[in-house]
């Protein structure tokens, strides 16, 4: 029986397990719509497409499956960039569906054209422009491999109107099989037995896990080898959750917003154990200064991510899961259990730098952002998925709330693309329905991309923003006032909406605090709504993030207050 | 080797905007392409890029590990790692006074190229060679006054071991 590209479309995403798609109809598309009105596949209506983006982000990364996101031809598939961009940034699987003009006006400027593949060809994994109905079905299923395996990343499919309304039989490969594409899982035994040997040996050692361990699902493994081996663990952003956020070795976040113990673990230890990270330019500081007395090993499963910004001794291209399982395995048989070299002295060392330098604030009359952070995390007791806006409440997010399992916090890392959050939060909920999904916000942000509040109304997605209301830009203000003599060019945001009222425009809940004794309860008040709410609170103008390694500086060179 | 010119020879998926991605790629990390060659091969599914370019031993390392990710590309040789035979096809368009004519003649015959047309005031002049050759030459044609050149840049292939 014939289909029209339509029906061949979501045919081939049922067959890839697809239950929920965040989309924005239009003209393009609308032969795609028709379709999928008559399949069970949820549709989540956005109001931008960007938003449709992030949504997908967010459902992928609760899930840890694609999401899908389906806009039209010309602006709806431009609107999509950013969250393309930032998807690519952290290596998450996402399919994009862009409508396209008729094959036969392709190239004339037709009314809603453009060249969206071009566009979006250094910020997706892969993408295919569908000239002919009949790879269409193969293409979908490509496009799902590429996707999640590998490294994962965001693929863009471009169907031209007329092979949405031609027919054909619905044919597509059993398996995938591309001679140009094969990503390498297994790691190579001998790198792993060097790995084994330095582990023998190291007195100072220090894991530092990446978003890799999240995307491989390799948490377990990497507690596995924690635990056995006494290593303590940082992470970068990305990795939060990889590593329990309360465990005694667990050292905190590194990098430019760091703890300082985690920091100076790195300056300090003599050998890192890089899993799943590409060592980006906030995490590193000054990369000659960068873990210099250590040996450093490097676990990736893209080749171009080792010697990329730091020169490693031993490099191993694999996946991490599968890595971290065979490194363990080789561990216990080479190791035997309480035969490593005396860690206590660095365990010891570490412990201290907690003690005498922990992340700190001074909560007074003014309500401090990390107050609220710490406050939610008791009132969640630490079960929340957290998403983030970028900026300074990005970076509280990280240090204040503490996260104990993978794929509970979800921030745009490499790209650090305000707006995100919320529409992240949004596809967090959809895919995690059981859980409490808290979009942590600055004023700035959340004005970026607030029309997804009806989204989270019109779908019952009862998700909560917290709003850490400083009227400022606050990280570039911090910048300025550090770097550029209190000069605050155009970060002051004189005027915002009334959140509480904007929020009842939208049909959510608002509530607004400037009281320090007032945020519990409406912590607990605002989440014991099933309905998405906003909780509004007017905190210190100008407090800062704190340890800060200025950019370009090593990473033990912090500004601790 | 420093910074030393690097032949890579790239086989490709013969599909619409190949050639545009792995141009997007050395433009948007900042690397530079002295040379671009692009022709089917004896399988019409796939082609084969013969590119040149430079930088040190990391800038190298990455660009052929970047080019290999691409989805598209299919295999990635280094030729400058091991022995090649290269070639570059030259048409040169000459001022050919009367009184320069035997000279020129002269010299294409020296290089072994050949004049495939002939007017006037003017030769063109088809040679082929590996780069050296072609520079020399152009050197030796120049004080004559050069018309016009187009070249192909370099293709290339690794020898077969003896």
């Amino acid at each position: 029986m014939k289909l029209t590209g339509a029906q061949i479309l979501m045919k081939a995403l049922k067959e890839e397990g697809v239950e929920t798609i965040f989309g924005y109809p239009g003209g393009a598309v609308i032969e795609i719509y028709d379709a999928l009105s008559q399949t069970d596949i949820e549709h989540v209506l956005v109001r931008h497409e960007q938003g449709a983006v992030h949504a997908a982000d967010g459902y992928a990364r609760a899930k840890g499956q694609v999401g899908v996101c389906l806009v039209t031809s010309g602006p709806g598939a431009t609107n999509t960039v950013t969250g393309i961009a930032s998807a690519y940034m952290d290596s998450i699987p996402i399919v994009i569906i862009t409508g396209q003009v008729p094959t036969s006006l392709i190239g004339n400027d037709a009314f809603q054209e453009v060249d969206i593949v071009g566009i979006t060809r250094p910020c997706t994994k892969h993408n295919y422009l569908v000239k002919n109905i009949d790879d269409l079905a193969k293409t979908v299923k490509e496009a799902f491999y590429i996707a999640s395996s590998g490294r994962p990343g965001p693929v863009l499919i471009d169907i031209p109107k007329d092979i949405t309304t031609s027919k054909t039989i619905y044919k597509a490969p059993e398996k995938i099989n591309l001679k140009s594409y094969n990503p390498t899982y297994n790691p190579n035994l001998k790198q792993l037995a060097k790995v084994v040997s330095l582990i023998k040996e190291a007195k100072k050692p220090v894991i530092f896990a990446g978003g890799g361990i999240i995307l491989s699902k390799a948490s377990e493994e990497l507690r596995e080898l924690a635990y056995y081996a006494n290593i303590p663990v940082t992470t970068s952003l990305m990795g939060l959750g990889a590593f329990p956020g309360t465990h005694p070795l667990w050292l905190g976040m590194l990098g430019m917003h760091g703890t300082f113990r985690a920091n100076m673990s790195i300056a300090e230890c003599d050998l890192l154990l890089a899993i799943g990270v590409r060592f980006d330019d906030r995490v590193t500081g000054r990369t000659d200064a960068f873990a210099s007395k250590a040996k450093i090993v490097h676990v990736d499963i893209d080749p171009t991510s080792i010697h990329k910004n730091i020169n490693v001794h031993v490099p191993v291209v694999g996946d991490c899961k599968a890595t971290l399982c065979q490194l363990n395995k080789m561990i216990k048989q080479q190791i035997p259990d309480k035969n490593f070299p005396d860690s206590k002295t660095w365990i010891d060392t570490i412990q201290e730098w907690k003690k005498t330098t922990p992340l700190a604030y001074d909560q007074k009359d003014i309500i401090k952002p990390q107050y609220v952070i710490e406050k939610l995390y008791e009132v969640t007791k630490g079960q929340a998925i957290i998403t983030t806006e970028v900026g300074q409440n990005q970076m509280w997010a990280a240090q204040y709330y503490h996260y104990d399992s993978p794929n509970h916090f979800i921030t745009s890392g490499g790209l650090g693309c305000m707006g995100f959050g919320l529409p992240a939060a949004i596809g967090a909920q959809k895919a995690r329905p059981d859980k409490l999904v808290v979009d942590i916000a600055g004023d700035g942000s959340i004005q970026m991309n607030i029309q997804e509040l009806a989204t989270a109304v019109q779908h019952c997605l009862p998700v909560k923003i917290v709003i850490l209301n400083n009227g400022y830009l606050g990280m570039v203000r911090q910048w300025q006032q550090l770097f550029y003599e209190r000069r605050y060019s155009c970060t002051r945001m004189e005027f915002a909406p009334d959140f509480v009222k904007l929020a009842e425009a939208f049909g959510a809940v608002g509530f607004r605090t400037s009281k320090p004794e007032e945020v519990v309860s409406i912590l607990q008040q605002g989440i014991a709504i099933n309905k998405p709410v906003i909780m509004d609170f007017i905190v210190e103008k100008e407090e800062n993030v704190y340890p800060m390694v200025p950019a370009g500086k090593a990473l033990t060179e912090m500004l601790l207050v | 080797m420093e910074n030393g010119k690097t032949v890579l020879s790239i086989i490709v998926d013969n599909q619409p905007g190949v050639l545009s991605r792995i141009a997007g790629l050395f433009s948007g990390r900042g690397y530079n392409i002295e040379s671009l060659c692009v022709a089917e091969t004896d399988d019409p599914l796939v082609s084969r890029i013969t590119l040149v370019t430079k930088g040190n031993k990391l800038i190298i390392e990455q660009i052929k590990k970047q080019l290999h990710k691409l989805i598209n590309v299919i295999t990635v040789h280094d030729l400058t790692e091991t022995k090649y035979v290269e070639r570059e096809l030259a048409l040169i368009k000459i001022n050919a006074k009367p009184k320069d004519r035997a000279e020129i003649l002269r010299m294409v015959d020296v290089f072994r190229s050949k004049v495939i047309d002939v007017g006037h005031e003017h030769f063109t002049i088809e040679i082929t060679g590996d780069e050296e050759k072609l520079k020399a030459f152009i050197n030796i044609l120049k004080p004559m006054g050069i018309k016009e050149i187009a070249r192909t840049g370099t293709i290339a292939l690794a020898r077969e071991l003896q």
